[in-house]
């Protein structure tokens, strides 16, 4: 029993182990090239600093990857969350543009409301078609990926509103006890869901369903509901990001909101450990993924990477990170240098450890 | 039923009178022509135009000249928004073709790959104008003439402005640059016209240059990590607008304030840009004007009546400074 817990915490420490490597090993490089990237300062009463800058605008991706996280963990994929980000920040901040006061609370919550209302619609879309008909996740969520940009453009006329309403600036530039609001909201949707799949069965029901939909269903489990369910999830979680994306900068933009953020949440669930083809999921791994995501975007722009070579700094970069998580690939190298092969543990090996051992 | 004749005649009044003269008008005038027009059914002149997308004021602006500009003029318009995808635009294209409309006039989203659909709008009959952004076709004729701003012009201007103004400075002045969407024809030209003009004064230093893919968010998050790598930044120059307005909120987030400790020079003018510059929070906007629908409605005109016209043809603007900009700001269209 004690061993087994042991080797348990050993194999979750083991699991975030590479992502904070990654992650402290990327702030280092921007240390090392310019010592003031780690400095944080009080400013107008709150922290100022590139490393509040990346905690800041990490936290739409978070959410996002949250979100992601849950429907991978079923076997599926979320492609519409760019998309649904992008309508909801538009209703809100077309909402609120047409109201003669835009500072007014009021005002402020019924934008939020109408944002989470077409959220909720988008997801459970998302859901019916995946879980209702059966059509293949990837094919289902691309529907609302295309078609949302266009229902997007048509909530903002074509055009960028812009708007000026302090309450709503405050959830993406707005500062509480010295730190961005931004990364609260997103501290408590990891905390909510967290809690929620880890603290009832909802969790392993989940990853039931990514490791088997059919057994899982034969054994009780009503998948179908569960399917429907995470990607409701994703697409809350992507309506709030679309309202920290667009009160970043006070405007909403059909066509950039969200752009490309379904591809950023997609890696940032791989590089936090949950494997796409579903099952076992890590919502911590996921957190730290999307931070190494926001910390190589600010990287490049830190250190003046010039446009042309900064996508392919970051496809190296993740091809590194991907490959040191990789067990297979980290063995080919600790395999030689212990001279002798490792007698197995006494206490029996977890599937995944043997075949990393066996043929060694 | 006209004879042929007076319907000649009025559509040789029809080619010369502007478009504002002709607004309703000319409805009749198409109505009674229907019999000899042939294949356009309501007998208008039927445009086809394909719009990049919708990524920025400045192109809403485009957008809404080019529609209010064919109304005007009493065509048909069949408009389509490719949202930033080539194969969308080729696409609509060929649909244009296909629903044979007498002109068919788009913004390229990229300037290579369009020589097959050029070809084929051409064995149609169909002729082709450019708008804003070119396209790299070794075969000029495949296109009739392409109106748009001139980019490198911009560039230039905007770099020309900061040398006279900076021309009593002694010390090195730092810049930082905003560049716009990496690849794109007018973050290419703009840069290069800027730098050409900086060169007269060596103290005019380019300390750091990104993309902020022209969007406002782009814009924030590179000035942020532009503010916190460079201590000394004197001059902002951003490709457009809507990245000038986003550094904007990362300059007074670090305690700066924009126009005085930083000069700040965009391009487009854009009703928010004009009106951040008339606040003394912009120092100077070159204007790329997308107002070009009257002088495209013209050039329609023009083709298919079958003149011949310049193959290269520059839309009418200017620049701004900040007096300007407040006189200005009351009569701006977008």
């Amino acid at each position: 029993m004690n061993t087994l817990t042991s080797r348990l915490s050993q194999a979750s420490k083991h699991q975030l182990f590479w992502p904070v490597v990654v992650l402290v090993g990327l702030l280092a490089v921007n240390a090392l090239y310019r010592p003031s990237f780690l400095g944080v300062e009080m400013k107008d009463g709150h922290l100022y600093g590139s490393l509040i800058d990346i905690v800041r605008l990490s936290a739409p991706l978070i959410l996002v990857a949250v979100g992601m996280t849950l429907v991978i963990a079923t076997g599926g994929i979320d492609l519409s969350v760019g998309s649904v980000a992008s309508i909801s920040g538009a209703i809100a901040c077309l909402h609120i543009s047409q109201q003669p006061d835009q500072n007014a609370l009021s005002v402020v919550l019924v934008a939020l409301a109408l944002g989470i209302g077409l959220s909720l619609v988008a997801g459970t879309w998302n859901g019916m078609l995946v879980a209702g008909i059966g059509i293949q996740p990837i094919i289902a969520t691309l529907i609302l990926m295309v078609a949302g940009r266009g229902l997007a453009q048509l909530i903002t006329s074509g055009q960028i509103i812009t708007i000026n309403s302090s309450p709503y600036r405050t959830i993406g530039v707005g500062y509480w006890l010295t730190l961005p609001v931004s990364i609260f909201i997103a501290i408590a949707v990891v905390a909510l869901v967290s809690v929620v799949t880890r603290r009832t069965a909802l969790g392993v029901i989940i990853e039931a369903v990514g490791g088997n939909a059919e057994a899982s269903r034969l054994a009780g489990i009503r998948s179908r509901r569960i399917i429907l369910l995470v990607y409701v999830i994703c697409g809350v979680c992507a309506g709030l990001a679309g309202f920290m994306l667009t009160a970043d900068v006070s405007s909403a933009n059909g066509n950039a909101v969200g752009l490309w953020v379904e591809l950023d949440a997609i890696l940032a669930v791989v590089i936090g450990g949950t494997a796409l083809s579903g099952g076992r999921f890590s919502l911590s791994g996921t957190v730290l993924g999307a931070l190494i995501i926001q910390t190589l975007t600010t990287t490049v722009y830190a250190m003046n990477i010039t446009p042309q070579t900064s996508l392919l700094f970051k496809a190296l970069v993740v091809i590194a990170v991907c490959l040191i998580q990789a067990p297979a690939f980290r063995a080919k190298f600790t395999r030689r240098r212990p001279a002798a092969p490792l007698p197995p543990p006494q206490a029996t090996a977890s599937g995944q450890d043997q075949k990393v051992e066996v043929p060694a | 039923m006209h004879t042929t004749g007076t319907a000649m005649t009025r559509r040789r009044i029809f080619a010369v009178l502007s478009a504002s003269l002709l607004a309703t008008g000319l409805a009749a005038c198409g109505n009674s022509d229907t019999g000899d027009k042939g294949g356009t059914g309501s007998g208008k002149i039927v445009l086809g135009f394909s719009q990049v997308g919708a990524e920025s004021g400045w192109r809403t602006a485009n957008t809404n000249s080019i529609k209010e500009a064919a109304a005007a003029a009493g065509f048909e318009l069949k408009f389509d928004d490719a949202q930033q995808k080539q194969e969308n635009q080729i696409k609509a294209i060929r649909n244009f073709i296909q629903q044979k409309v007498d002109v068919i006039a788009f913004s390229p989203v990229v300037e290579s790959g369009w020589d097959t659909v050029l070809k084929e709008a051409k064995d149609a009959k169909i002729p082709v104008i450019l708008t804003d952004r070119s396209v790299d076709s070794a075969d000029k004729t495949l296109y009739k003439t392409f109106i748009g701003s001139d980019f490198v012009k911009e560039g230039k201007l905007s770099g020309e402005w900061l040398v006279e103004k900076t021309k009593s400075a002694t010390g090195p002045v730092n810049i930082v640059e905003l560049q716009g969407t990496t690849g794109s024809a007018p973050a290419n030209d703009r840069k290069k016209g800027f730098a050409a003009a900086i060169a007269a004064n060596p103290n005019l230093k380019v300390i750091a240059s990104q993309t902020g893919d022209f969007t406002r968010a782009g814009g924030k998050a590179v000035m942020e990590q532009f503010l916190k790598a460079n201590p000394k930044i004197d001059v902002l120059f951003a490709h457009n607008d809507d990245m000038g307005l986003g550094a904007l909120e990362a300059i007074t987030a670090a305690g700066k304030v924009p126009g005085k400790d930083i000069t700040i020079i965009t391009i487009d003018a854009v009703k928010d840009g004009m009106q951040a510059l008339a606040d003394g929070k912009f120092n100077f906007i070159a204007e790329c004007s997308p107002l070009l629908g009257p002088q495209l409605m013209d050039l329609v005109k023009k083709v298919k009546a079958g003149e011949t016209i310049p193959t290269r043809i520059e839309t009418q603007e200017g620049t701004f400074t900040q007096e300007q900009a407040k006189a200005a700001l009351p009569t701006r269209k977008y």
